[in-house]
């Protein structure tokens, strides 16, 4: 299973150090700008005004074997959570298969 | 310096009184009363001479080291001080394009100066420019020239007043930010230097300026470090270039926040303390007249930036960085004329006035008439120059500056409220001058190098376009 977490750039530590307390060491991370329904902000430049409504946020990509997934679900809840509008998404996809590079091993193994 | 006689001998007392003239006449005094022998007249008179000479080296020495430091501090504001204010207001694609545009000026007009600048401000004794007496520098050496500094060499003369005219061009770059060629850039400030700057600088400080206060002008108006030779002559100048331009491609819709407040913030402080050098040095000596400058500078530049951050309260519920540091080169601005002429108090009080005004007229001014000035040189400068020259009128007071002559009054507080007309007649002058001239300029240029980039390139930026390179390769 693929995790998809998108979340707060100031939960980002926290969260990245709960998923390596379950034991999860592998991890895609990256700086990416959005919004759900949290809205924008105004800024105001010498009276000018700008609605800022892309925000930063922080998306991390892990793939996991199944019976780890809950786990590391819960744990990014956990970690994530501001219970403020804008805290972000958990989107769970299957995926096919995984090749490591290295050795060319497929699988779970290759995880 | 009299005061400093109680405590020497009648010797000294003497010598010094007689500073200003030469120790030439025969003095008449306590020491001197009796009937010495020859031998003795003549040893005290070479004496005399010798101390005399020492003296005025000792001054000299102390306005030297003075105006050079100030020199070099006017140079601080035009790089970096300018240039990171500016970069940091432009968006990432144009910055290099517009720190490029000061440093250029940096050069050039440096080398325009020493060939014809210097001379066709400070050469000759016309009404309006100057001649080619000092052409390539000739003459300009060690010795001072009595008519401007008569304590400093003139080479520190001329290379303090050369940093005025590096930093007023570049001024007018807010402007036309991030939408003008570079070879543009270079033709049009070539050209500008030469037919806009060289008269007004020559107008108001040169000998036999019309404009000029203390050397014979015929309607003497009070500019005392450039608010009409420097804020106003560039600040309209960036007004037409604004108009006759056109806006940034997707101005107003398309969002344009500063790139970097950071870089923006550090040029502001540059330019505050740079502007030490400006004002201050603008004396031509490290005197009582500097220090009143230095400090109405200081306190105008603060009462500014509160006032703009007050009006910016108000408006908006919050005071941001870039207001207080708007404010702050707005009041720099607005004080630059009259730092040599007012007390402490109405310095602050000029401060004050120009830091609202000048938050009103690039927020409520600028959206009304659509303009895209893009980084205010106009809401700043030019309005900025001219509410300081006309509270200058008002506020100039004889007892920090007898420009007129001693006793005489010199401002409005003074009860001389037909200043106040003369600044009027100085403002309109330098309006007249840089609308003009600018015109005229920018004709010139579009149809030679051309002005403005082609849309592709504006959108694509000018660091890529016009210089070949990025400002950030945080990947490299």
């Amino acid at each position: 299973m693929k995790i998809e977490a998108i979340i707060q750039p100031s939960r980002f530590e926290s969260v990245k150090d709960a998923l390596l307390e379950i034991g999860i060491d592998g991890m895609t991370v990256t700086e990416v700008r959005g919004h759900g329904r949290q809205k924008g902000h105004t800024e105001v430049y010498r009276g000018r005004e700008y609605t800022v409504d892309l925000l930063p946020k922080v998306k991390l990509e892990l793939v996991l074997p199944d019976n780890l997934v809950n786990r590391a679900v819960e744990t990014i809840l956990k970690s994530a959570k501001t219970g403020k509008i804008g805290d972000g998404k958990i989107f769970l996809s299957r995926i096919e298969d995984a090749i490591r590079i290295r050795n060319e091993e497929r699988g779970e193994s290759a995880l | 310096m009299k005061r400093m006689g109680i405590w020497c001998c009648c010797l000294l007392t003497l010598v010094l009184s007689s500073l200003p003239a030469h120790a030439q006449e025969t003095p008449s005094s306590p020491a001197a009363a009796g009937a010495p022998s020859p031998e003795i007249s003549k040893a005290v008179a070479d004496k005399l001479s010798q101390l005399d000479q020492k003296v005025a080296a000792a001054q000299s020495a102390g306005d030297n080291a003075w105006m050079l430091v100030s020199a070099a501090l006017v140079l601080l504001m035009t790089g970096p001080g300018l240039a990171l204010f500016y970069g940091g207001l432009v968006r990432q694609k144009n910055v290099l394009a517009i720190m490029m545009q000061s440093f250029a000026l940096m050069a050039l007009i440096t080398v325009l100066w020493a060939l014809v600048g210097y001379s066709l401000c400070f050469g000759g004794n016309g009404p309006v420019i100057g001649n080619f007496q000092f052409a390539l520098l000739r003459g300009v050496g060690v010795t001072p020239n009595p008519d401007y500094a008569a304590t400093i060499p003139q080479l520190t003369f001329m290379v303090y007043q050369l940093m005025f005219a590096v930093i007023t061009p570049a001024l007018i770059t807010g402007a036309t930010a991030e939408r003008m060629k570079f070879s543009g850039t270079i033709l049009f400030m070539t050209l500008w230097f030469l037919v806009v700057y060289a008269p007004m600088a020559h107008m108001v400080w040169g000998k036999g300026g019309m404009l000029n206060a203390s050397l014979g002008g015929r309607f003497p108006t009070l500019d005392f470090a450039g608010g009409t030779v420097v804020h106003i002559t560039s600040g309209v100048s960036a007004l037409v270039c604004a108009l006759y331009m056109g806006k940034r491609v997707g101005y107003p819709k398309q969002p344009m926040p500063p790139h970097s407040l950071v870089l923006s913030f550090i040029g502001a402080c540059l330019l505050w303390v740079g502007w030490f050098g400006f004002n201050a040095g603008s004396a031509l000596a490290a005197s009582g007249l500097a220090s009143s400058a230095f400090v109405a500078t200081h306190f105008g530049a603060a009462a500014a930036a509160l006032s703009w951050s007050l009006a910016e309260w108000f408006k908006n519920g919050r005071a941001s960085a870039l207001g207080a540091i708007s404010g702050a080169v707005a009041g720099l601005v607005a004080i630059t004329p009259a730092a040599g002429f007012v007390a402490p108090f109405p310095a602050l009080l000029i401060g004050f006035i120009a830091g609202a005004f000048c938050f009103w007229m690039v927020t409520k001014f600028k959206a009304i008439f659509g303009y895209d000035d893009a980084l205010d040189a106009f809401g700043v400068h030019g309005a900025g120059g001219t509410i300081g020259a006309l509270l200058t009128g008002i506020c100039a007071q004889s007892f920090i500056n007898p420009i007129f002559g001693e006793g005489k009054p010199v401002g409005g507080f003074d009860g001389h409220w037909g200043q106040v007309g003369n600044q009027l007649v100085g403002i309109l002058l330098a309006w007249v001058f840089a609308i003009v001239g600018t015109i005229v300029i920018l004709k010139i240029v579009d149809v030679t190098t051309g002005i403005r980039v082609s849309e592709e390139h504006e959108i694509e930026g000018l660091d890529i376009t016009q210089h070949g390179e990025e400002a950030y390769n945080l990947e490299a």
